[in-house]
Parts: structure tokens; C-alpha cells; sequence
């Protein structure tokens, strides 16, 4: 079979990636189950920048696999999502900032695990280093309990400056994928493809098999993983509108944590960490059962860190809420807050980055599919 | 594992999308009812894993359907394709049946999109399926699955015993041994011949052997053989199949789609020897798609090579592999394994007789050539702009012809033109009775939705039936 050799690629699965594009481009049947086969349509051939953009438009559905009359064992050996999640997750390497950082993404699972027990360790450390046994073993409550653990200020510089360097990170890494998928930079401040890659990022459109589902062990639309990534992102969300209310209570109206059950950041928080909970417990079973087709087993450990960073952050929030009354409030403490700077730091170097890149594609195949739906003719 | 030594009510032979429908509709009127697919479970439902649409009369727009598509229209088309060559009572039959068939295709699960994009001529008269015919086979069996209908693969039927146009027993090659399998009905919905080399050759000659075949290798016409041997009155052109020309490079058997060339209007098309042999611009899709396979395979050794230069090369759909290109027409010539000088000539004087025009590949333009043989009557272009291009082509089998003759009811009709009493027929394997020469886009599905359902429920109406008399009797 003399089929297509696409040169000049920087890695394998790019180079499988345009030849199945280029597959793809020839039959077209998929164009109505999600973004990627429309944008591919706009192309007739695929540089590494173009397959970059097209494997972070994919949400990895998998129903372009179960469609699919040349999938394996057929002898073109089409599979989509799994080519192109092996290239997404190739490009979130590619995009990390500093270069010198980029090895994480090689043993992430590793390289997560061993940074959360550090920071964790250290947190637990400090907290015996600076504190009495009988503050850090004590019962703390009302206004300022954590605070006599560790100080507000000292929180607030800790975490500021973790944050702070996570957002500069994902900002680098965000600019190297613009520019590798060569997109103007005012793509990014287009109102409507923004409010549009919004819509389609909040309900996950192209999660959801072009309407039926998504599929996960077999070729039945079983999957939940569309409902345990919305557990887990509102999930998320809500943790941080908790701790922006907690923010604004705490300079804008003098209100020290911890704050009672009722009020709105422990709402927000406790309602939030339980989807944090079950979401990304979802998402991993999901992982486990899936089709192994569908699957990028090379990248398992990065899920799994990820979706494990989340969880653990949760279980520790919730864990501290319920026993913050209690003597073991010290020492978890010490573990949730190590266990959120450890999810800071490690934002930019983990899956946590598939949310920016694909936000950012939505944004970009927001624009390109006005700009068809103004030029019908160029479909011919 | 589906059990094979049970009585079912009613045996479908074939796994597509005739069989499907064929089963479900016997399965909703009460009957049991079990599916043996020959083929694999990836490879099963025939050619309906590489359709796309299907062509459904429609009195207004939908959602995916640009404007409505009267049933009297769909029947002009089908004289038109077809040169007459149809049964007129059947084919209004299944048109004004196909009506109902979006909806009821819809409730088994299936679902539709606007046409796909480059198909835009499509879009009033063709629904087609999100993610293509194997998805549409994927939610036919869900639902099949669901309702309680046996499904066995890669399960041959080898044997029918058929007694004065009774069905009375099948048998049925699975794990390697041979099974007896009992029903009181036989629906054959297990397509053409398409896949059998040895058969085609019997009315194209050692040509046959150069054909590729655009669908599954399981497409052998076993089951078509069988009910023609036992006396089933045979219908449509014994010798004739639908041939398009498709890439010479694909594979001998599953290509599908992919494998298409629609640039035959570009340029120009030589054979072996470098000479043109028919006019390109004779008419625009899809009955220029229709009748190249079927040149192609008149030419010495199957095998032609579509000529164009530079400019065109984005004007068409992409396809699957690339074009073999060169910056001159001499090293194109060499890279193609054809005399260089007669190329060169060939090309040089479809240039030379090139006449001025304005060209638009979407109607027949003024664009003509004059004085040449065989002309070129639109949109001839010289060829002149480097580098130059060409796609081998070859005859891509689709699908063939003969079938068994059946009535309104999808039963089928012995060859002393009685009724048979048991067996029924859908799909490929009695498209004759409706198609008895060309092919217009989707109607493949449409005859075997419509007749699928048809069969199932004139089955299951023949089944009650006869409980019924019994049950008098008794």
C-alpha cells in the first residue's frame, strides 16, 4: 500500500495524525459528531500546527472511533482519538514553560506524586517547626483559628506567589500554542468566538457523541464522563468562588475564617468539594474501564495525578471542615495546604493545562466557523 | 453466545441495513427472530457501512432536508437513472413508503445531519447519517439488541433447503462446523455478488480480475445463488454492476468512499497507451461519476490515468492518496509507466484544440475543445501549468444487479411466477426489481429500509396468520 508519507513532522503521532486527517478529509462521514472534523475540512493538508490545534479541539468522545468504517482491524487503521490524544499530549509538553521544566510531562505521574509529598512534608515541617506541640495539637475555634497555626500573611505570600508564578506559567505555555497553531493574537479578544467557545467549554458540546453520548467500553453510548467532568469543573469553580467570597470577607468586611457552616464560602466550598469528589472519582473509573482503544495508556499517569491532586485537595478541604473543632485540625491543615500548593505549582505542568489549550482552540474554531458560515462557496 | 439449535420464527440471512430493518419490524410484530451475519462484528451490514445517506420523499424542509422532494420527483428520478428499467408498481410502492421511513428510521435510533459538505447537491433530497453508515448500523443493532432480535456473526448460511418455494431449513457455518437451523420464515437480505470475482467474470471476462471491489469481501452472492438454484424467478442484468472509477492504488476489497476521484472534469483521461478514449466534459456529477468505472473497464488492462495541471489540483475534494506529480509532461509520463512521446502528443494536441472560454465546473460551460477525437465538450482547459498531476484510475465495484423478483410484499416469486410461502426478500439481493440500471445517490438505503420493513412485517403478518389457521383448526 502506498499511502500517503507525510513529511516532515516533529514526532510520530504527528505524522500518523495527517495521515489520518488526511483519511478523514476523503470521507467527511464524522463532520457532523464534533469541532474537529470541521475545522479539518477548512484544510487540505496538516502541518504540526494545524494537528496541534485539531487534537486540542478534541474532547476524545471516542464516537468517531465506533463510527468508523476504516478502524482497526480495517487495514487503514483509523483511530482518531487516540492518535490525537497521544499528539495532545505531546503539545502540552511542546507548549510548557521553562523548556527546562517540559521533562515533568515525561513521568508526570511520578513527578506530581513526589511534589505533593514534598510539599506536604513541608507544610507538616513547618507547622511542627514553628509551632508548640500543645498549639499544633490543641482546639482551635472562632475568628483566626488556622491563623495561629500559620499567619495570614504568611499564607497569603505563600500561596500568592505559587498562584502567581502558576498563572505567568499557563500564560508562556498558552502564547507558545497560539503561535504554534498560528493564530493572530486578536483571535483572543474576539468577543464573539470567546462568548461562543464559552457556550460550548460550559456545556462540554463536543463531549456528547454529536448528541448521543459518549462512548466508553464498547460501541454503546454509555459513558458518563460528559456528567463526572461537569461534577469536577463546577466542582472546581465553586472551591474557587469559596475562596474569592473568603478573600472579600476577609478585606473587604474584616471577617476572619474560619466562617460558620452556613455561610457562603463553607457552602460554596463543601457543595463544590463534593463534586470535586465524585467527578474526578468518575472520570478515573472511567479511565479504567474504557475501551483500551480509546485509550492513551501512555498518559495514564498524568490523568491520574491530576484527577488524584483534585480529589485529595477536596477530601483534605472537606476533612478539615468537619474535624476543624477537633485536635487533628493542625495537622490537616497542614496537609490541605500542602496539598493545594502542591496543586498550584504543578498547575502548569500537568493535564490541568488541557483546559487552557482547549479553550483556546473553541476560541479559534469559533472564529473559522463564522468565517465559513459568512463564505458558503468556499465549501464546494 | 446466541443459540443456533433453538426454532426461531423468523431467520434473516444478512447482517446490513435491509436485515436490520427486516428484524426489527418482525421483531415489533412479536415474532423471535435471528440474524446470521457472515462477516466478523467490524465488518458486518455489507455495503451499508460505507453509505452515508438515504433518499426519502418529503412534502416539506426538516431540520437536515433543505426543501421538499415530492414523491412524484423522487419517481421522474428513478425513470431517469434507471432508462425505465424499473417495476413501476414497486418502485411507487417503496417512494411512497420512504415518507414514513425518516420517521421510523429515526425512532430505531438513527440519526441524520444536513448533507455533508463538498455533497451540497444532496441537501434537499438525501438524509444523511450522523457519522455515517456504520453509525447507523451501530444504533440499528443497539435497537435491535434491545428488542430481543439473536444476532449471530460471522455465521455463513452454506446450504438452503427449499422445497416447491418452501423454506424449510438452513445451514449455517459457525465455529468451524456445520448447524441446522430451523424457522417457519426466511427473510434473505444478504446483498450481491459484488465480492465474487469468479461470478463477475462470467459477464465481464478475465477484465474482472482488475476490478476493485469498494465494499467487504463478504459481499459473494452465496445466498443469492442458492435461491436462484432452488427455482426464485432471477430479476435485473445478470452481467451488470455499478462500477465507478476509483483510485488505482486502493485496496482490492473495503476502500469505500475514500478512495473516490471526482476530477475527471479537470483534465483529461488516457489509457495504457496514453490516448484519450471518451469525452470528459460530458456531463456533470453524478452521472460523469457513474460511467467511468464502466469505461475504465473497456480499456486494455483496467487501468487509466486522469491528466491535470497545477491550477486544478484544489478545485476537488481532497482524496485519500496523493497525486503522482511531475514538472513535465514527459517525467509525468515516466512516472506513470506510459510512452512519453504519446503522452506529450496526447496532451499537446488536447491543448492545441482547446477553444476560449469561461470555465464553472458547477454547469456545462462554454469551455469546449474543436476538431479533436473524442472531444471534449466543457470545461476543457489546456493543460499547461506545471507541475503536472494524474491519478491511476480503476473500475471500483459498488454493487451488482441480479436478484430475486418479489411482489408488493416483499415476498419472493418462484420462476413459474407462483408465491413463495415463506421467504421474503430486501436489500441488494431484489434491488433489480426497482433498479434495473443505473443508480441515484442513497437509493441503495432507501430500498432496503423500505422493503427491510416491508419483509419484517409481511413475515411476521404470514406467521400470525398461520397460528391463526391452526388454532381454527384446532
Amino acid at each position: 500500500m502506498s499511502l500517503h508519507t507525510p513529511p516532515g513532522h516533529a514526532s510520530a503521532p504527528l505524522a500518523e495524525a495527517d495521515r489520518l486527517m488526511t483519511v478523514c478529509n476523503a470521507c467527511r462521514y464524522c463532520e457532523g459528531l464534533c469541532a474537529v472534523f470541521p475545522a479539518m475540512e477548512m484544510r487540505r493538508s496538516f502541518a504540526d500546527g494545524d494537528l496541534n490545534y485539531l487534537a486540542n479541539l478534541c474532547h476524545a468522545c471516542g464516537a468517531c472511533y465506533v463510527d468508523c468504517q476504516f478502524a482497526p482491524p480495517h487495514e487503514f487503521q483509523v483511530n482518531v482519538p487516540q492518535t490525537l490524544a497521544a499528539v495532545r499530549a505531546d503539545s502540552y509538553r511542546r507548549y510548557a514553560w521553562p523548556a527546562a521544566l517540559a521533562p515533568i510531562f515525561d513521568r508526570n505521574g511520578l513527578w506530581i506524586a513526589l511534589i505533593a509529598a514534598l510539599a506536604v512534608a513541608a507544610f507538616i515541617a513547618g507547622f511542627v517547626a514553628w509551632n508548640d506541640a500543645a498549639v499544633l495539637f490543641g482546639t482551635h475555634t472562632g475568628p483566626g483559628a488556622f491563623y495561629r497555626l500559620m499567619p495570614h500573611d504568611t499564607m497569603v505570600a505563600v500561596f500568592g506567589a505559587a498562584f502567581l508564578y502558576a498563572i505567568l506559567a499557563l500564560a508562556m505555555g498558552l502564547r507558545a500554542f497560539w503561535r504554534d497553531i498560528g493564530e493572530p493574537a486578536a483571535t483572543l479578544a474576539e468577543p464573539a468566538s470567546l462568548w461562543q467557545a464559552v457556550k460550548d467549554a460550559a456545556t462540554l458540546r463536543n463531549l456528547d457523541g454529536g448528541g448521543v453520548g459518549c462512548y466508553g467500553a464498547d460501541e454503546r453510548p454509555t459513558d458518563n464522563r460528559r456528567l463526572y467532568h461537569h461534577l469536577t469543573f463546577y466542582g472546581f469553580l465553586l472551591c474557587f468562588a469559596a475562596t474569592s467570597v473568603a478573600t472579600l470577607y476577609h478585606y473587604g468586611l474584616g471577617r476572619i475564617a474560619p466562617y460558620p457552616w452556613w455561610d457562603l464560602p463553607v457552602v460554596l466550598g463543601t457543595v463544590g468539594g463534593i463534586g470535586l469528589l465524585i467527578g474526578p472519582a468518575g472520570l478515573l473509573a472511567a479511565k479504567w474501564t474504557r475501551d483500551p482503544a480509546l485509550r492513551d495508556d501512555a498518559r495514564f499517569g498524568m490523568d491520574a495525578a491530576f484527577l488524584a491532586m483534585l480529589f485529595l485537595t477536596s477530601l483534605t478541604g472537606l476533612l478539615l471542615l468537619v474535624l476543624r473543632a477537633t485536635p487533628a485540625m493542625g495537622l490537616l491543615l497542614a496537609l490541605h495546604l500542602g496539598v493545594v500548593f502542591a496543586f498550584f505549582l504543578t498547575m502548569p505542568y500537568g493535564r490541568f493545562v488541557h483546559g487552557l489549550y482547549r479553550f483556546a482552540a473553541l476560541v479559534r474554531y469559533a472564529k473559522e466557523r463564522r468565517q465559513m458560515a459568512e463564505a458558503p462557496a468556499a465549501r464546494a | 453466545m446466541t443459540d443456533l439449535s433453538r426454532r426461531y420464527d423468523v431467520l434473516v440471512v444478512g447482517g446490513g441495513n435491509a436485515a436490520l430493518c427486516a428484524a426489527i419490524a418482525a421483531r415489533r410484530e412479536g415474532a423471535s427472530v435471528l440474524v446470521l451475519e457472515a462477516a466478523p462484528k467490524f465488518y458486518r451490514g455489507g455495503n451499508t457501512r460505507h453509505t452515508r445517506n438515504m433518499r426519502c420523499a418529503h412534502d416539506s424542509a426538516t431540520e437536515t432536508l433543505s426543501g421538499p422532494y415530492t414523491e412524484q420527483e423522487f419517481f421522474d428520478d428513478l425513470l431517469r437513472v434507471t432508462g425505465g428499467r424499473t417495476d413501476e408498481e414497486l418502485a411507487r410502492l417503496m417512494i411512497a413508503e420512504s415518507k414514513q421511513m425518516l420517521d421510523w428510521i429515526q425512532a430505531q435510533g438513527v440519526r441524520f445531519q444536513p448533507s455533508l459538505g463538498g455533497t451540497l447537491s444532496l441537501g434537499r433530497t438525501n438524509s444523511f447519517f450522523l457519522g455515517g453508515g456504520r453509525a447507523m448500523l451501530n444504533a440499528l443493532y443497539l435497537t435491535a439488541e434491545r428488542l430481543g432480535v439473536a444476532v449471530r456473526y460471522e455465521a455463513e448460511v452454506v446450504g438452503l433447503e427449499i422445497a416447491d418455494g418452501a423454506f424449510l431449513g438452513a445451514t449455517v457455518q459457525a465455529d468451524g462446523r456445520a448447524h441446522r437451523v430451523e424457522a417457519d420464515m426466511l427473510i434473505a437480505a444478504a446483498g450481491g455478488f459484488e465480492a465474487n470475482i469468479a461470478w463477475l467474470k462470467q459477464g465481464w471476462g478475465e477484465a474482472a480480475e482488475n476490478f476493485l471491489i469498494r465494499g467487504t469481501p463478504y459481499n459473494r452472492g452465496t445466498v443469492l445463488r442458492m435461491l436462484l438454484d432452488a427455482g426464485v424467478q432471477p430479476i435485473g442484468d445478470p452481467t451488470q454492476c455499478h462500477a465507478v472509477a476509483i483510485d488505482a492504488r486502493a485496496p482490492k476489497f473495503d476502500g469505500g468512499i475514500i478512495t473516490r476521484l471526482d476530477c475527471v472534469v479537470f483534465g483529461i483521461v488516457v489509457n495504457r497507451d496514453a490516448q484519450r478514449f471518451y469525452d470528459e466534459g460530458e456531463d456533470i456529477w453524478p452521472k460523469r461519476y457513474a460511467i467511468w468505472g464502466r469505461l475504465v473497464a473497456q480499456q486494455p488492462g483496467q487501468i487509466a490515468y486522469i491528466v491535470f495541471d497545477a491550477p486544478a489540483l484544489t478545485q476537488f475534494m481532497p482524496s485519500l492518496y496523493p497525486p503522482i506529480t511531475a514538472d513535465s509532461i514527459r517525467a509525468l509520463a515516466g512516472r506513470l509507466a506510459l510512452d512519453p512521446e504519446a503522452l506529450e502528443a496526447t496532451v499537446a494536441r488536447f491543448n492545441a484544440a482547446v477553444r476560449p472560454g469561461t470555465f464553472d465546473h458547477t454547469i456545462l460551460d462554454d469551455c469546449r475543445t474543436e476538431g479533436l477525437d473524442p472531444p471534449k465538450t466543457h470545461w476543457a482547459r489546456r493543460i499547461e501549468t506545471p507541475p503536472f498531476h494524474a491519478y491511476p484510475v480503476r473500475p471500483g465495484i459498488t454493487f451488482t444487479y441480479l436478484g430475486v423478483r418479489v411482489d408488493r410484499d416483499a415476498r419472493m416469486v418462484m420462476a413459474d411466477g407462483t408465491k413463495a410461502a415463506n421467504m421474503f426478500a430486501a436489500g441488494e439481493i431484489m434491488a433489480g426489481n426497482v433498479l434495473g440500471q443505473g443508480y441515484a445517490a442513497g437509493i441503495g438505503m432507501t430500498i432496503g429500509s423500505v422493503f427491510g420493513r416491508i419483509a419484517g412485517r409481511a413475515a411476521a403478518a404470514e406467521l400470525h396468520r398461520r397460528r391463526n389457521a391452526r388454532k381454527d383448526a384446532a
